[in-house]
């Protein structure tokens, strides 16, 4: 079975921690995950840009590109994808063909920060 | 939770909202700082014990209030009340205060806090200062050292700002669009002003200036989560992003300003650079690009190259081209110049610089330009002569000793 473990927290805080801390915190998480792809657990993980680099595509009848984070609270997170484009172009045309088939919802278009691929998951 | 660190963190990151909810109860600066305090003082023997509450900011804008109040009444009824600390607040009423929280409320709650701190009664410096105490809450003493006075010369310049801002009584009522974009425009200046105190290495120390660099990062960063669809807010955080990220190749080990094209790309922070240029490509789909989104977009040209001659000049003219339509400004036009020399030699760019002599008489980096063109085209009198304005306009050793630089090799002053 796959699991997905998706991560919260409130990007204010996040982003008053010193440099220290942030370094301090990313190295321990490090240890624990290269110790989970080692156990042939873990697979693809990263750490996503703040939501200020994030761009969401509205599917209603029509597709509708709005600025910024997906932010309503009556929708679910219920799948997401992981593209590998050369530019912001080529990952919206992407994420536009996703979202040609979908009837509702959103996708949120975020860059990621970093990107380990892990263990070959299946 | 073994790391006391997360409480100061946590009271840094809901500073901003829980100061600018309780300016908006006590409609004063200083009530509502005091208010702010006391409320960090009880986080932090009670957050140790219990853990972090589920909304910190709510947390303490509840106790916050509740302690003011208390001082308040205490104050108006001449009467000693016991000393018993303000009740908690139960989770019904923190429910209930986060909901208030949400939405526009709370954005107008924080935009007004950052207006008052950049209301266009104050000089830039007082804004910067009042901004770095009241927003960010860096104490009095760091702000006198960033800006190398003394403190009670800080805690006066201070003082003046608040007095200034109360009698100029920006109203409570939530604003409508076009004061809110006001508004916006000039807290985004404002922002722009610490990061450049910070970046111009007026003097100081270095710790000192990168920490207001990362405090403009992160008022930048509140700013726009609050109003995301801002393309100027954009621009402006993938601005400082940009240029940020260039921070450690900028001085050299004995602090001499290192130019654009003789850094060492390296050490450019390479995860402030993606985020930025993911900016940038947002803006630039987006459609009509500001004056902050279109530096940004030059930042962009620049940290894209791989190394200095790589860069795309033409990108860089047009843009410059593109600002001095949206933000006429000699100062542009000089930094088009500097474009203009790349692609097209220094006799072109010197055509464009020598008309804003009378405009930039005054300015460091005018004369210095001037000079390196004049040097590349064999005028060597005059180019020693504009070195020798630069110099005598440098603000920092840093500019100073570049400009000797050209002048040694020149052979000397005189």
């Amino acid at each position: 079975m796959l699991y997905a473990v998706l991560c919260y927290s409130q990007e204010a805080a996040v982003e008053s921690w010193s440099k220290a801390k942030e370094e301090d915190l990313m190295h321990r998480l490090s240890v624990v995950q290269e110790k989970l792809v080692a156990d042939g657990q873990l697979g693809p993980h990263g750490r996503l840009m703040p939501t200020t680099a994030a761009t969401t595509l509205r599917i209603g009848r029509e597709l509708a590109l709005v600025d910024g984070p997906f932010a309503e609270t009556k929708e679910q997170l219920l799948g997401f994808y992981l593209l590998d484009c050369e530019t912001f172009d080529e990952a919206l045309e992407a994420a536009r063909k996703l979202a040609r088939e979908r009837e509702s919802g959103a996708l949120e278009i975020r860059p990621l920060r970093h990107f380990v691929p892990g263990k070959t998951l299946g | 939770m073994n790391d006391p660190a997360w409480i100061d963190a946590a009271l840094a990151a809901a500073r901003p909202q829980a100061v600018a909810a309780l300016l908006r109860y006590f409609r004063d600066l200083d009530v509502a700082e005091e208010a702010f305090q006391d409320a960090c003082l009880r986080a932090l023997t009670r957050w140790s014990e219990q853990g972090p509450p589920r909304d910190p900011a709510a947390w303490l804008i509840l106790v916050g209030r509740n302690c003011a109040l208390d001082g308040l009444r205490r104050k108006a009824r001449f009467e000693v009340l016991t000393d018993a600390p303000p009740e908690d607040p139960v989770d019904e009423g923190e429910d209930e205060l986060v909901d208030r929280l949400d939405g526009s409320h709370f954005r107008d709650d924080v935009l007004r806090l950052l207006f008052v701190c950049a209301h266009p009664s104050l000089p830039p410096a007082q804004q910067v200062a009042l901004a770095l105490r009241v927003v960010s809450g860096l104490s009095v003493k760091e702000i006198a050292r960033a800006f190398l006075v003394s403190e009670s010369a800080m805690e006066q310049r201070i003082t003046r700002a608040k007095r200034a801002v109360r009698d100029a009584q920006v109203p409570f009522e939530s604003p409508g669009a076009g004061e809110r974009a006001e508004r916006i425009a000039a807290v985004a200046a404002m922002i722009y002003l610490v990061f450049n105190e910070g970046y111009s290495a007026s003097g100081g120390e270095e710790h000192v200036r990168v920490a207001l660099c990362d405090e403009a990062v992160r008022l930048a960063r509140l700013l726009l989560r609050l109003f995301v669809g801002e393309s100027e807010l954009q621009g402006l955080l993938a601005l400082l992003l940009l240029h940020h990220a260039r921070a450690a190749a900028r001085v050299d080990a004995d602090g001499n300003l290192v130019l654009l094209e003789n850094q060492d790309r390296s050490l450019w922070d390479r995860e402030a650079i993606a985020e930025g240029l993911a900016m940038v490509d947002k803006l630039l789909r987006a459609g009509p690009v500001g004056p902050y989104g279109l530096q940004a977009a030059i930042a962009a040209v620049h940290v894209r190259a791989p190394d200095a001659k790589a860069t795309d000049w033409a990108s860089i003219d047009r843009l410059y081209a593109a600002l001095e339509t949206v933000q006429p400004s000699p100062v542009v036009t000089l930094n088009r110049a500097v474009a203009v020399a790349k692609l097209r030699g220094a006799e072109a760019a010197l055509a464009l610089v020598d008309p804003l002599r009378e405009r930039l008489a005054s300015y460091f980096h005018f004369h210095g330009v001037r000079g390196a063109l004049l040097l590349e085209l064999e005028r060597r009198d005059e180019a020693r002569l504009a070195f020798g304005q630069a110099i005598a306009l440098a603000h920092t050793p840093a500019e100073a000793a570049h400009i000797r630089m050209h002048l040694d090799r020149l052979g000397g002053l005189d």
